[in-house]
């Protein structure tokens, strides 16, 4: 068992996000916040599964301590992927916190009926998202006891 | 509709919690962190579902915006607890974040599996008690987008 984030050893963060310039100042937040991070970025909902299930060319792929899920996603929307990871027994476990554009109601509640552990607003002001990046880490990956690898690893 | 936490409504909290110390821990650390902060608490499982399915005594009782919730509890155990918040159709997109004493794996993986939204370890030092409460509000309460009360 490795202490997640504890001695050198990295936390695993699945960045589900189409926007390259999301992506790229997602990472520029979290080398800021925290470096020990390494994210790990899917550009649509079927990478996204495919990524988690260590298909194809992510084969290799790290089990993610935490997920970041873009709701609005090519190819299989985030609705779709937020579905199949919490019907999926070894992923449900993996904590998915929404981070998105919508402030819509119907997508806040239906994220939470379909067991998304947070929902968060993407700010479009930087210094906001900058903020917001900061607060993930300082609650999700500081605060937060997550589980341990699951039982499809053996790392 | 009602704007959670602004213009002067409530933000309802159930926080399930057979200690009285700390109940009243917890009521203090939240009423320094965030005065909307409305506490209502239940001492056992038991009393937590009759708060949330409103039965008895607790017929009058608001929807939480967010449960605070302990697994280890006389009556009925949070763990049945949790299971029961989140196989139930109306009560199951109320964020319930565990708040236990306990750091066993079991217990994490258990609580996650249930679909706890997230699993806190309460501290034993009291400042470091003060500080999670504090986290607690300023990310459930200020940066989460919470549902609509339903």
């Amino acid at each position: 068992m490795t202490i997640i984030g504890g001695k050198g050893v990295p936390i695993e963060v699945l960045l589900i996000e189409d926007s390259p310039g999301d992506v790229r100042l997602t990472k520029e937040a979290f080398r800021t916040a925290n470096p020990s991070i390494h994210l790990h970025v899917a550009s649509d909902g079927v990478e996204a599964m495919v990524f988690l299930r260590q298909e194809g060319i992510h084969t290799n792929a790290p089990r993610p301590d935490l997920i970041l899920l873009d709701l609005n996603l090519p190819k299989m929307d985030g609705r779709e992927v937020l579905a199949r990871i919490k019907e999926d027994d070894l992923l449900k476990t993996i904590p998915t916190v929404i981070l998105t554009t919508s402030d819509a109601e119907v997508d806040i509640a239906k994220s939470y009926q379909l067991q998304a552990n947070c929902y968060l607003n993407k700010p479009v002001q930087l210094d906001a998202f900058e903020s917001l990046v900061k607060s993930i880490n300082d609650f999700w990956l500081t605060e937060v006891k997550l589980p341990g690898n699951g039982t499809s690893q053996c790392t | 509709m009602q704007i959670i936490g602004n213009n002067g409504v409530n933000i309802e909290v159930l926080l399930v919690e057979d200690s009285p110390g700390d109940v009243r821990l917890t009521q203090e650390a939240f009423h320094g962190a965030n005065p909307a902060v409305h506490l209502n608490v239940a001492a056992d499982g038991a009393e937590a579902m009759e708060f949330l399915n409103r039965e008895g005594k607790h017929a009058a009782a608001p929807r939480p915006d967010l449960i605070l919730l302990d697994l280890n509890l006389p009556k009925v155990d949070g763990r049945q607890v949790l299971a029961q918040i989140k196989t139930h159709s109306i009560l199951k997109t109320i964020p319930t974040v565990i708040l236990t004493t306990s750091d066993a794996e079991a217990d994490v993986a258990k609580s996650y599996q249930l679909n706890a939204n997230c699993y806190l370890r309460k501290p034993v030092q009291l400042d470091a008690f003060e500080s999670l409460v504090e986290s607690i509000n300023e990310f459930w309460l200020t940066d989460v987008r919470l549902p609509q009360r339903v």
